[in-house]
Order: structure tokens, then C-alpha cells, then sequence
């Protein structure tokens, strides 16, 4: 994107002297949506806090084109999951998701929403990746502001590179009917195998 | 806090308000002993109201712990709530304990607090191995301990007998794999994730009320024609 000198009067016919921008509509588009992004947060711990912390005035989250937080998942374009998932929030944080209109994305905040974090036992759910779909994984426990700013940041990298003849961005991934499961049952108990000193945990001792 | 009086006016409850007006000013214990305090106040009384129903008395960093037969707990709940003299007019918890040990009975807690005498006991009664997981519950004397009872229920399968609605309170309704807080379930719980993902992302979101929950049953004609059908057919989250 970029100022054109003044097109040549012989090739373009114009009706009045005002200046012209020639740009791809990709690029325009893309410029629009990073930095209007609506982040919906779904606070559910500690990372909570933090998120408050970018949005208030000393990070300002308002600088980076997200002035305005939606608290209805149907006017949001960016869920931000901070915090642990318990298995009980897990059809309610799908279900978040789907209410909320394309395009969107999400970002995974924090160990806990991540991976499971610390909490490798029988209530929470090991990552909300196995939930919803997640573009950026914001490390930490919890993550320092600059860390989700940074976070934030690499999202308005991903969507100005987005193309929009490239449909399978905005193709609705659909669950398994019978798992209600988005990867194979395998492969989620793959991923969430224990480690670490949980191996040990798992024995009961009785 | 309040009481409702016998012309159903409320009056305020005023902690200390029993010791009489001499009474010292309520400071926190400092440089407690271990074991050697003396018991609770309401101990001796309660000794001689239950006799050998009290089987044990312990004073732990000042705190006195009665060890009540479970047969008799509910009659000395009622008793140290009804009793002038003693008054224990708030239930702060409910819990039970279980212990590594196989010999060792599991142990409902109840944790009692005297506003007026600025009191506090711990009631407890051991559930031997082998025996059915039963207490008497105490919500006919406390209303509060309805989600209290729920929450130990859910937590350690104790039934709480008597409780008007005994169901899960953190787990969802359909949970089947056990209790989480015995010491038998495996921290990471029974099923695989996918097992355990498969059967949470079944539940609906929408109907987590049961019809009883609403005790706001008046307004159940206002609730959307939907909800009502699914509310009248007893459905709940889940599968």
C-alpha cells in the first residue's frame, strides 16, 4: 500500500483533484482488521489479572487498535482465553466460540490455558487446543503484559499476511458427531500424556 | 448476622453479646501450647448431656475437637445449636478427611461457631472402613449446610441422610468417575482425556437447572416455552 503520485490525466480520467491511493484489496482489508481487532476476554484465572493489567492505561491495549473489549462473544473478533479450562467450562467455552462471527481467532494465554499448565489432574482440560481452534500460544505463568502484547502483536502479523482467496482460513472446522471431538481421541491422548513428576501422581497408593 | 425472633422481627446477633458485659475484650490467642490447653466450655456440658457418646476430646493449638458416635452426632449438633447455654448458631464448614491408612475410619467434620460466647468446636465422627458412607445431615438445623453436605458428597460419596436435594455440586450431574477427593482415584481421574473431553463437550451448556434447583418456582411460567419443555421433561446437562 502506498501514495501514488497523481495518475496521468491521459490514462485515468478524473473527475475532481483529490489525491489517490491504489493498494491491494487484501493488504487494505488486512490493515482494517488488525487494527480494529474486538478481543472478547475469557477471564477464568490469575492470567485474568494480567490481561486487565494490558488493558488498563500503563500497557494500553487501546494503542494496538483494541480501544473497544467485547463482552458478547457476537460482537468479538479475538477470544482471549486466559486461564485454567475446567472439563465443566469446556462445552460452554466451545460454545463461546461459536457464537462469535467470522472471521475470528483466538489466543491461548498462559501455561494453564496452553497446556494444562500445572494443573495435569482429573478437572481440567489439557489445553484449550483440544477444544477450539488456537492461532497464537502465549507462554508464562502468567504472562507479564509485554508478553501477551507480544502475543497480540504476532496475531496482527498473522492476519496482514492473511489472503482472503485462501478460503480454508475462514472454513468452519465441524466436530466428530459421535466424539464431539475436533482431533482424533489418539491423538488428544497423545498430547495429554503425563509428564514431569505427574507420572507419579497418577499412582494412587492404595 | 440476624435471628429471626419469635414475633418474626429480626434481630441482630452481637458477637460476645452472651458473655455479659464484663466480659474481656476478644483477642486472638497468642503463644498457644500445642496440647496442653484446656478444652472448649462447652465440652463438660456436652459430656454430660451425650456421656459416652463423646468418645474423645482433643485441644489442638487451643481449637477442641469432640469425636462424637454417628449415631448421636445430629442429637448433639441440635443440642449445641438449640441449647441456651451454648448457642452455636453458625456452621462454617462441612468436610470429611480420609487417610492413607487402611486401617485407619474416614471422618466427616463439622465446624461450628458460637457468635454469642465467641466459640468454635470441631464436631467430628469417624466412619469405619466397611461400614455404608452415611451421616445424618445437618440441614434441618442449618440451612447453609445444604451446599456444604453437596460439596462432600460430590468430593468423598458420603451420603448425607436426610439432605433435601443430595446431589453434585463441582462435578457436573453425569460424572461417573467416582470421587475425586478419596484416596483411591487416581489423580488424573479413571477415563483417558479424550474419554474424559468426549463425555464433558456432551453436556448442554443450556440446561444446567433442574426444575427443584429453581426454587423460583413462580417464575418458571415466565421462563421461554423451550426451556419450560426441557425443565418438565427433567432434562439436565449431559449425556
Amino acid at each position: 500500500m502506498g501514495l501514488s503520485p497523481r495518475p496521468d490525466p491521459r490514462l485515468v480520467e478524473t473527475t475532481s483533484n483529490e489525491p489517490w491511493i491504489t493498494t491491494k484489496l487484501d493488504a487494505f482489508v488486512n490493515w482494517g482488521r488488525k487494527n480494529s481487532l474486538w478481543p472478547m476476554p475469557f477471564g477464568t484465572a490469575c492470567c485474568a489479572i494480567e490481561f486487565m493489567a494490558t488493558a488498563a492505561s500503563k500497557y494500553d491495549l487501546a494503542r494496538f487498535g483494541m480501544e473497544r473489549q467485547a463482552f458478547s462473544p457476537r460482537q468479538a473478533d479475538l477470544l482471549i482465553c486466559a486461564g485454567r479450562v475446567p472439563f465443566k467450562l469446556a462445552p460452554v467455552l466451545r460454545r463461546i466460540w461459536q457464537q462469535m462471527p467470522q472471521p475470528k481467532w483466538c489466543i491461548s494465554m498462559g501455561a494453564c490455558a496452553s497446556t494444562g499448565g500445572m494443573f495435569d489432574n482429573y478437572a481440567v482440560v489439557q489445553g484449550i487446543d483440544s477444544i477450539i481452534p488456537v492461532d497464537v500460544y502465549v507462554p508464562g505463568c502468567p504472562p507479564r503484559p509485554e508478553g501477551l502484547l507480544y502475543g497480540i502483536m504476532m496475531l496482527q502479523k498473522k492476519v496482514a499476511n492473511e489472503r482472503s482467496s485462501d478460503k480454508s482460513l475462514r472454513n468452519e472446522m465441524e466436530p466428530d458427531p459421535e466424539t464431539q471431538l475436533y482431533i482424533p481421541p489418539s491423538v488428544i491422548d497423545e498430547v495429554s500424556e503425563p509428564f514431569g513428576n505427574s507420572i507419579h501422581q497418577t499412582r494412587s497408593g492404595l | 448476622m440476624n435471628e429471626v425472633t419469635n414475633d418474626g422481627s429480626f434481630a441482630p446477633v452481637v458477637a460476645g453479646s452472651a458473655l455479659g458485659a464484663g466480659a474481656p475484650a476478644s483477642v486472638t490467642p497468642k503463644n498457644l501450647a500445642h496440647r496442653s490447653n484446656e478444652p472448649n466450655e462447652s465440652v463438660a456440658a456436652l459430656r454430660q448431656q451425650f456421656g459416652a457418646a463423646v468418645r474423645r476430646v482433643d485441644v489442638v493449638w487451643g481449637e477442641t475437637t469432640v469425636v462424637i458416635d454417628p449415631a448421636r452426632v445430629h442429637d448433639a449438633i441440635q443440642w449445641l445449636h438449640d441449647d441456651p447455654s451454648q448457642r452455636y448458631d453458625y456452621l462454617s464448614d462441612v468436610t470429611a478427611v480420609e487417610f492413607r491408612d487402611l486401617e485407619q475410619p474416614l471422618e466427616v467434620v463439622w465446624h461450628l461457631r458460637s457468635l454469642p460466647f465467641r466459640r468454635f468446636i470441631r464436631v467430628k465422627s469417624l466412619i469405619e472402613r466397611g461400614a455404608p458412607l452415611e451421616v445424618p445431615s445437618v440441614w434441618d438445623i442449618y440451612k447453609g449446610a445444604d451446599w456444604l453436605e453437596r460439596e462432600c458428597y460430590d468430593m468423598f460419596g458420603i451420603k448425607f441422610v436426610g439432605h433435601p436435594d443430595l446431589r453434585r455440586l463441582l462435578m457436573w450431574e453425569q460424572y461417573s468417575e467416582g470421587f475425586p477427593l478419596r484416596k483411591d482415584f487416581p489423580l488424573r481421574g479413571r477415563f483417558s482425556r479424550s474419554e474424559q473431553l468426549r463425555q464433558a463437550l456432551a453436556a448442554n451448556p443450556e440446561a444446567r437447572y433442574s426444575k427443584d434447583e429453581l426454587t423460583i418456582a413462580d417464575a418458571f411460567e415466565d421462563l421461554p416455552a423451550d426451556m419450560r419443555r426441557r425443565l418438565s421433561t427433567g432434562e439436565r446437562t449431559g449425556e
